[in-house]
C-alpha cells in the first residue's frame, strides 16, 4: 500500500510540475516537431490516467492466474510493477523484480492475437423463415483502443497476421488495427526463450508503433513513431531525454539482444525445403504431446475452423469462426479421416509453414523470434533446437 | 479520441434457391441454382463455390455447368458427409447459401492451336465439364480434343447421356473406361492411363496439354503416365481436393506445402506441384 501511495504522490508532484510549464516551453516541447526524438518519462501512470480518462479503452499486459496477460486496465495501479519471469522450455514463473521496474518481465503466453483475432467470433447469423432463411450479418463494435507495452516480436507479429488477413479480403482485422494505437516497449531485457535478435524483430521496436518506451534507470524513455502517437500526447510538455539517458537505452536494449542465446538459423526456410523425409519429424514428434499449446500461444498462428450453431427447434442457426491447430487430427479431414495421420506430418507441417513456407505466402517468416512455443511447451519441445538440427541434417 | 468502429463482416453468403435437383448416380445429385438478388454468379472452369445448407454447414464444390450460360450454374455434388447430404437432398424450391467464385480456373483458352487430352477419374469429371464444354465452343481452334473417362463401374459413369451426345457429335474422341465391368459392359476394363497412349495417337506429345481430375493417385500416375509418353510436365494441370472452410485463405486448412488450394489452386500446373504430390502427409 505504501508503494501505491509512493507512486500516487509522485504523479501529483509530476503534474504540478507540468501545469506550471510556461506557454513557451510548451511550444518548444511540441510532440508534432518531436518525431523521432527522444523524450523523457518519469512513470507511466499520468499517460494511462490520461487516456483513460479521455475514455481510450487500454489493454495492457496485467497479472492473470500468475501470468502477464494483455487484458482491460481500469486503473493505472494495476499495471504491474517490480515483476521479472523465468522462463524456459516448458516452465513460466513470474517472480519478484526489480521493484522500481515495470517493464522487467517479457511476454506471457498470450499475445495481443485474442484482441485482434478474437479465439471466437461470430460471423453472421440465419433464421429460418416461409421463404428459407434471412442471413443477419454479426454487428461487433470495437472501441477506440490503445495496446500498451506491445513488445517488439508481438508487434512484428501484428503486421504479420494483418498481412494474412489483408490477403485474405478478410476486413475485421484491418479495422481492428486501424482503431487500435500502439505503445511498444523495447526489451531491456530477454528472457531465457527469447530469440527475436536472430529473427530481426527486436529487442528495438522497428515500425508499427505509435509511441515507443524503453525503461532505463530512472524512468523511461519515450519515442513518437506516427502522427497518431503525436496526438496520443496531445500537446504534452515532455522534457528530451538527455544523451546519457539515450545512450543508456541503446545499451540496454542491445544487451538484451546479446543475452539471447537461442539462435535461428538463418537459412531455416530453405533447409526445411529439403527434409520433408526427415527422421527428425518422427522423433520430435514422439515428445509433442499433440495438445496444440504452441499453436494457441504463437502470436502468429492464424488458423480457423468454421462451425454452425443451431437453437434446438432448428429455427436459428449462427456461424462462428474459432481457432483451430494444425495439431488435431481433424484439420486436414478429407474423404472420411485425416491426411496427416502421423503426429510427425503435423509437426512438419506446423514447423514448415512457420519457418519456411509463410515466406512464399506472406513474404516474411511467420516467426517472431517470441519463444512462447517454447516456453509454453509441456514438454518443452524446442523450436530452435529442432530447427537448428534439422537444418543440420540431423 | 477515435470512435468506436463497427467491425465489417465477412464469409457472407448470398442466398440461392434450387431449381432443380438432378439425381445423376446412387449418391450423385447436381443442383441447378437461381440468386435470389437476381445476379448470377459467373465461374471459369475449374472454379468452385462454397455451398451451405441451414443449419449444417458449408462445403466447397466446383462449378459444374457449362460457362457460356450464364443464367443456369449447376453444382455436382456427391453426398458423402452432413453438409453434402443436406444439400444433396435439397428440393426444388428450397434455400442454400452460396459464396464464390473462388480458385483458379482451367486454362482452356490458352490452349488454342494445341492437342486437348482432358482426364477424368469418377466425379472428377463435375469440375471439367465446364472445360470441356469451353473447349467445344472453341473446338475449331484446337488442333484436337479427346476426353479419357474412368470411373469404378459402368453404374458410376457421371453424365453419360451427355457423353453420348459428345462421341455422337464427332468433336472429341471418348475413351470410356472401368475399373469394374459388370454385365452387359462391353467397353474397356482398366485404370485410364492404360487409355493414354491411344488417346495421344496422331499427336505430336509435345503439343499435347492435359487437364488431370480425380482421385489424388489416379491423377499422380496419369501425369506421370503423360510425362512418360513426351507430354511436357509444364503443359499439364490437375485440380486438387483439400478441406475447405473459408475459401479464402484465411482459414489454413487446405494448405499443401506453401500453396493454399483454395486461393493459389484448385488448378495446378503439374510441374509447380508434381514433387510435392510424392510427399506422404503433406
Amino acid at each position: 500500500m505504501t508503494h501505491v501511495n509512493a507512486n500516487r504522490s509522485k504523479i501529483k508532484k509530476y503534474r504540478a510540475c507540468a501545469v506550471q510549464k510556461t506557454a513557451q516551453a510548451l511550444q518548444e516541447s511540441f510532440p508534432e516537431d518531436r518525431m523521432g526524438e527522444s523524450l523523457f518519462l518519469k512513470d507511466p501512470h499520468r499517460l494511462l490516467e490520461d487516456w483513460l480518462s479521455a475514455g481510450w479503452r487500454v489493454i495492457a499486459p496485467l497479472l492473470r492466474d500468475g501470468a502477464l496477460v494483455p487484458d482491460i486496465l481500469h486503473d493505472p495501479e494495476e499495471l504491474p510493477r517490480g515483476v521479472t519471469d523465468r522462463q524456459s522450455p516448458g516452465s513460466y514463473r513470474l517472480e519478484p523484480g526489480a521493484s522500481t521496474r515495470w517493464f522487467e518481465a517479457v511476454v506471457g503466453p498470450q499475445g495481443w492475437k485474442r484482441w485482434l483475432h478474437p479465439p471466437e467470433r461470430k460471423l453472421w447469423s440465419a433464421r429460418r423463415d416461409a421463404a428459407g432463411f434471412e442471413v443477419t450479418p454479426e454487428a461487433e463494435e470495437w472501441p477506440a483502443t490503445i495496446f500498451f507495452a506491445v513488445r517488439p516480436c508481438d508487434l512484428a507479429a501484428i503486421a504479420r497476421q494483418q498481412e494474412v488477413f489483408r490477403r485474405a479480403g478478410d476486413p475485421a482485422y484491418a479495422a481492428r488495427r486501424a482503431a487500435t494505437r500502439i505503445v511498444a516497449v523495447n526489451c531491456g531485457r530477454s528472457a531465457e526463450t527469447c530469440f527475436c535478435a536472430s529473427m530481426q524483430t527486436g529487442p528495438r521496436a522497428q515500425a508499427g508503433y505509435d509511441l515507443a518506451l524503453t525503461e532505463i534507470a530512472d524512468g523511461l524513455l519515450l519515442e513518437i513513431g506516427s502522427e497518431d502517437g503525436t496526438a496520443l500526447l496531445d500537446a504534452r510538455a515532455l522534457p528530451a531525454a538527455t544523451d546519457a539517458q539515450v545512450r543508456e537505452a541503446a545499451r540496454l536494449i542491445e544487451a538484451a539482444a546479446a543475452s539471447q542465446t537461442r539462435a535461428m538459423p538463418p537459412d531455416i526456410a530453405e533447409r526445411l525445403t529439403e527434409v520433408a523425409d526427415s527422421p527428425r519429424w518422427e522423433q520430435v514428434a514422439s515428445r509433442c504431446l499433440h495438445c496444440t499449446n504452441c499453436t494457441a500461444v504463437c502470436p502468429t498462428c492464424f488458423c480457423t475452423d468454421v462451425t454452425d450453431r443451431t437453437s434446438l427447434d432448428g429455427a436459428m442457426a449462427e456461424r462462428w469462426q474459432r481457432w483451430d491447430s494444425c495439431f488435431s487430427p481433424d484439420f486436414s479431414y478429407l474423404h472420411g479421416g485425416p491426411l496427416r495421420r502421423r503426429a510427425a506430418a503435423r509437426y512438419r507441417q506446423w514447423m514448415t509453414h512457420k519457418l519456411s513456407n509463410w515466406h512464399t505466402q506472406f513474404g516474411s517468416s511467420g516467426c517472431t523470434g517470441c519463444g512462447r512455443c517454447i516456453t509454453w511447451c509441456p514438454v518443452g519441445i524446442d523450436l530452435v533446437a529442432e530447427a537448428r538440427a534439422l537444418a543440420k541434417g540431423e | 479520441m477515435i470512435e468506436p468502429i463497427r467491425i465489417p463482416s465477412a464469409l457472407l453468403p448470398r442466398r440461392f434457391r434450387v431449381v432443380v435437383n438432378c439425381p445423376e448416380l446412387s449418391d450423385v445429385s447436381t443442383l441447378s441454382i437461381l440468386p435470389l438478388d437476381g445476379t448470377q454468379t459467373s465461374g471459369k472452369p475449374g472454379q468452385f463455390n462454397m455451398l451451405y445448407a441451414f443449419g449444417v454447414g458449408e462445403i466447397a464444390i466446383s462449378i459444374s455447368g457449362n460457362p457460356a450460360d450464364t443464367d443456369t450454374l449447376l453444382h455436382t455434388i456427391r453426398n458423402v458427409g452432413a453438409v453434402s447430404g443436406a444439400l444433396c437432398g435439397l428440393r426444388e424450391g428450397a434455400m442454400l447459401g452460396l459464396r464464390g467464385p473462388f480458385g483458379t480456373p482451367w486454362p482452356v483458352e490458352a490452349q488454342a492451336g494445341r492437342d486437348l487430352v482432358i482426364i477424368a477419374g469418377g466425379l472428377g469429371l463435375a469440375p471439367l465439364r465446364p472445360a470441356i464444354l469451353q473447349a467445344l465452343s472453341m473446338r475449331s481452334a484446337l488442333r484436337s480434343l479427346s476426353l479419357v473417362v474412368g470411373a469404378r463401374s459402368p453404374s458410376q459413369i457421371l453424365y453419360p447421356a451427355q457423353l453420348a451426345d459428345w462421341a455422337g457429335s464427332g468433336a472429341l474422341r471418348i475413351s470410356l473406361t472401368v475399373d469394374r465391368a459388370t454385365p452387359g459392359w462391353t467397353g474397356m476394363v482398366g485404370v485410364v492411363t492404360t487409355r493414354l497412349e491411344r488417346a495421344l495417337e496422331g499427336c505430336d506429345p509435345a503439343n499435347v496439354s492435359a487437364f488431370v481430375c480425380g482421385p489424388e493417385v489416379m491423377m499422380r500416375h496419369s501425369c506421370q503416365a503423360l510425362e512418360d509418353l513426351g507430354v511436357p510436365a509444364a503443359c499439364q494441370w490437375i485440380s486438387m481436393e483439400r478441406n475447405m472452410k473459408c475459401a479464402v485463405g484465411s482459414c489454413g486448412h487446405c494448405q499443401f506445402g506453401p500453396d493454399f488450394v483454395c486461393r493459389d489452386g484448385p488448378v495446378f500446373r503439374w510441374d509447380r506441384i508434381g514433387a510435392r504430390l510424392r510427399i506422404r502427409e503433406i
